[in-house]
């Protein structure tokens, strides 16, 4: 028998990974794509050695080994060579000669991806494909007491706002005495997400700002976007696209100096500020854009040095309290833009979700607030964090939206939702569950990133290696090399693809239920939902 | 479909004339239910135009509770007139011990109050009982405010009129709203019945309020114990004029601004344009969603009639000076005032409001296009 290797605590066989590769040697042709896309080298070049023994018939020869020599594909088994099943070996291959299966059994890999004590770190998302959002279904549908409307022909008017709203008393009173009215947005209730400059590819930003400006300017859909925390290159700062645009700071304040010396230049005002303390992929953790990642580009625009880590703390270093941090963000934001932009923090759904509104409704400067649930996707993260940590958006957005009513300000702070909207590909059905829950509107990512770009992630653990700059789409990549995968328009292209499918059945939606003149925010009557518990806890019908 | 019909008239009118319109729309009720609010009384009550009177019907325990409660907070019974039915009741109509229109005089120590002070009294009193009678149902209270009579009943509106005579002489009045209700998607209870009352105003409406929810929600949030309620998803919009007239300051041309406002494109090209977009982000929980047609009484006892665009049978008013009708049907219309100019009716379409003052010497129509008066 020929020797094998050492055989160490952490050695693994194919068998032992979430992935194996299934290889025909019939039909490869050793062309070499796969092993040269795999993102992680899983694959790679194989020399094996075979034996056969000949045995002539007669007894004039005696038998003998035959040894030859053929190339194929191996699959590597360490734990940082895994395969992480994105498949683009499969979607390369001329012949069909590859693809990854997922194992049979819950895999071993899991105990050792913590090689030098290192945690596992990944991008994506909980792993988790159950949804209490998919479970929700619109009953209430209007039949003959009032009609459905025609989805297709009926005029429908389902912006959203974002910003602190008045009071129609005190609204009127500020009429009359030509007094201070906090800017208010009127958006598309759909937002794309914060993901930041550095955490995606300068493509896929490309991309996405192209088909934002696409729909504003060609399509009529005020459609806004979210920066994340990484800063905004100065040429869009400087841009009439700017208002389309919010720009977040976090606790790292990353291209926050950039930002704030391209004040005078800009020509227009930015949608809005979002304030991030919490993001529902890693609730209580800060951002992380791993070295890898970190270029001249993304370290320029974000105002630090090359290759190295950016973990931002977890916690804005200036707060001592919850009213120190919240008003003085928000109020020097505010004062950054004389008091024209709508300022909101964003903080990840925590069962102290309530303590954060209660502030946010007494300061008459906070614009909304946006709450991320545990569903939430990042593009580097703690596994542990995204696993586990967290609270589902559909019970808190939903406790939030029922404390404002207590409070008679259901209007006055709007509430937008997010994480995991759409996580199994429902998403206008999702987005208008959370908006008859009470959202004023939903944020997206991941979605985006699937339809928009191809993204391979799923909630199986594919791929999702968004942290370490080797996204085979192009996505979260940070090398050229990479990027040019993801052509920019095409994302566009895709993006306003996206936009206008979810506006078709948000009226598919609304439609039936007999709604077109706003956005129908809190129409819990409409929602139901086959389990008890969860119709009881979220206050809506229970329909078996 | 729940089937409208309101007349303000100078000459006092029995509240029979507006069932028999009701009656020529029968196809449209189911014969469900029947509510009147009326107001600017004619008869005996011309005599008490100031003075509180109670609407509703009470079990012999009920007036028991109900004279306790009034006498210990000193109010004094003025007049009354007892609807007391001889026949037995028609089908679906339950038997019941009392209906109560009764005046009151107000106790000595209102006396100095504000207006305002016993506005909010009166409503106080009304939603007290309302409380008390609830548990046991042995008080039903439609209203109490000087000069507004209501009555509400289950059953067929005629029969039930009949049922109760209402066709006697000392029941009249220049102001009616009558409705014949379908039944719906609610159990038949009389608190559903319209048209609603609250201070001085009451309005009734068909169609289902789709946003009916978020714009209970609203209300119910807004720290005024008169928004309560509820059982039908029509009271809502009495609220909503309450508080855009009673909390808002608002006249109502606002109203139209306020239900179902100009569309953001619209709005970009209106004079009033950025007052009216401020009004309709602070105001977006209020905006319904239709179809619905809604006729309502002020306290000045103007009667209008409003509607959205997704009305497809929209409801219509005519008439002369001395007397207009509005109806949900044109055959209302044409069988309760038939010697009108049919020319000059009109049925306000998505952006209008039609107002008939008390002097009911002509249809007032507003425009939401219309620039708008200054703000007070
Ligand atoms: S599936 Fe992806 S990670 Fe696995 S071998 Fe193929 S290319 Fe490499
Ligand atoms: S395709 Fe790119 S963005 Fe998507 S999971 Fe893989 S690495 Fe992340």
């Amino acid at each position: 028998m020929e020797p094998v290797e050492r055989i160490t605590p952490s050695t693994l066989s194919a068998k032992d990974l979430p992935w194996q590769i299934l290889w025909r040697k019939d039909r490869c042709t050793l062309c070499g794509r796969c092993t040269s896309v795999c993102p992680v080298r899983a694959i790679e070049l194989g020399v094996h050695r075979k034996r056969a023994l000949t045995i002539p018939p007669g007894l004039e020869e005696r038998p003998a080994n035959l040894f030859s020599v053929y190339h194929g594909i191996d699959q590597r088994t360490d734990p940082a060579h895994a395969c992480v099943g994105c498949g683009m070996c499969t979607l390369v291959c001329p012949n069909g000669a590859i693809v990854p299966a997922r194992t049979d059994e819950s895999d071993r890999l899991r105990f050792h991806v913590n090689q030098g004590g290192e945690a596992r770190r990944r991008g994506g998302r909980r792993n988790d494909s159950k949804s209490v959002l998919d479970r929700i279904k619109f009953v209430r549908i209007s039949m003959l007491t009032d009609p459905a409307l025609d989805a297709g022909r009926h005029e429908f008017e389902l912006h959203t706002l974002l910003g602190r709203i008045l009071p129609p008393e005190r609204m009127l009173a500020a009429e009359r005495d030509n007094g201070w009215t906090p800017p208010v947005r009127e958006i598309y209730p759909l937002i794309i997400g914060g993901m930041s400059f550095g955490a995606l590819s300068p493509n896929m930003w490309e991309g996405l700002q192209m088909g934002v400006a696409h729909l504003n300017e060609e399509m009529g859909m005020p459609v806004r976007i979210c920066t994340g925390e990484g800063g905004c290159p100065p040429r869009l700062l400087q841009s009439r696209f700017l208002k389309y645009v919010i720009l977040q700071i976090a606790s790292g304040y990353f291209g926050w100096d950039e930002i704030i010396h391209a004040l005078p230049k800009m020509k227009e005002d930015p949608c809005a500020i979002e304030i991030k303390y919490g993001q529902g992929a890693k609730p209580g953790d800060g951002g992380l854009l791993m070295w890898y990642k970190v270029n001249k580009l993304i370290a320029a625009i974000r105002g630090v040095p090359q290759g190295i880590s950016l973990p931002s703390p977890p916690t804005h270093q200036t707060k001592y309290s919850i009213e120190e941090a919240v008003a003085k963000m928000i109020q020097s934001m505010s004062m950054a833009w004389g008091f024209r932009v709508p300022v909101y923090p964003k903080i990840s759904a925590t069962s102290t979700t309530q303590a954060v509104l209660n502030n946010l409704t007494r300061n008459p400067y906070a614009a909304g607030l946006a709450i991320d649930g545990e569903d939430g996707g990042t593009g580097a993260a703690y596994n542990v964090s995204m696993d586990h940590m967290g609270h589902p958006i559909a019970s808190n957005l939903r406790d939030a939206y029922m404390t404002l009513v207590k409070l008679g300000k259901q209007n006055e702070l709007p509430l937008f939702a997010g994480g995991g909207i759409g996580k199994n590909g429902n998403l206008a059905a999702n987005a208008a569950a959370l908006i008859m829950l009470g959202a004023s509107g939903v944020q997206t990512g991941k979605y985006i990133l699937q339809a928009a770009a191809g993204c391979l992630g799923s909630e199986g653990d594919r791929c999702n290696v968004c942290n370490i700059g080797v996204c085979p789409k192009g996505i979260t990549s940070q090398d050229p090399r990479l990027d040019r995968r993801l052509d920019p328009e095409k994302v566009a292209r895709r993006l306003v693809d996206v936009y206008l499918t979810f506006d078709t059945e948000l009226k598919k939606i609304v439609a039936p239920l007999g709604r077109s003149t706003s956005l129908p925010i809190g129409m819990s009557d409409a929602l139901g939902i086959s389990n008890a518990d969860a119709a009881q806890r979220l206050n809506i019908q229970y329909v078996l | 479909m729940c089937r409208l019909f309101a007349v303000t008239s100078s000459q006092p009118q029995s509240p029979v004339m507006a069932i028999n319109a009701l009656n020529v729309m029968k196809e449209g009720h189911d014969g469900s239910g029947v509510g009147l609010f009326l107001t600017d009384l004619g008869g005996e009550f011309e005599k008490f135009k100031n003075e509180p009177i109670l609407s509703g019907i009470f079990s012999n325990e009920g007036i028991k509770a109900l004279d306790h409660f009034m006498i210990d907070q000193d109010f004094m019974v003025k007049y009354k007139l007892s609807l007391r039915p001889t026949k037995p009741a028609p089908s679906g109509t339950p038997k019941r011990d009392n209906y109560v229109i009764r005046v009151y005089e107000y106790p000595a120590e209102w006396e100095n109050l504000s207006r305002e002070e016993i506005e909010y009294r009166l409503m106080m009193v009304q939603l007290q009982l309302r409380q008390i009678g609830e548990k046991d149902q042995s008080m039903l209270i439609f209203s109490f405010w000087p000069d507004v009579i209501m009555i509400k009943e289950v059953g067929d509106p005629l029969a039930v009129a009949e049922y109760l005579g209402l066709d006697r002489r000392d029941l009249t009045a220049r102001v009616i709203l009558c409705q014949g209700r379908q039944n719906t998607n609610y159990s038949i209870n009389i608190y559903a019945c319209h048209p609603f009352f609250i201070q001085g105003m009451a309005t009734m409406t068909n169609g289902e309020n789709t946003a009916f929810v978020p714009i209970r929600e609203f209300l119910m949030s807004r720290d005024f114990p008169g928004y309560s309620g509820y059982y039908s998803d029509s009271e809502v919009f009495t609220h909503i004029l309450h508080y855009m007239r009673n909390r808002l300051g608002l006249g109502m041309e606002m109203y139209k601004h306020i239900i179902t406002p100009l569309k953001d494109g619209e709005l970009a090209r209106h004079p009033d344009g950025g007052m009216l977009r401020s009004l309709k982000q602070s105001c977006r929980p209020l905006i319904i969603d239709g179809p619905n047609c809604v006729i309502g009484c002020l306290p000045d006892k103007s009667m209008f009639m409003v509607q959205d665009s997704k009305k497809l049978r929209p409801g219509v008013v005519g008439g002369r000076p001395g007397i207009f009708a509005f109806s949900s049907e044109m055959c209302g219309l044409d069988a309760s005032i038939p010697e009108r100019d049919i020319n000059l009716d009109h049925q306000p379409m998505r952006y209008e409001t039609v107002l008939v003052r008390r002097e009911r010497q002509e249809m007032e129509k507003w425009n939401q296009w219309n620039a708008l008066p200054p703000l007070h």
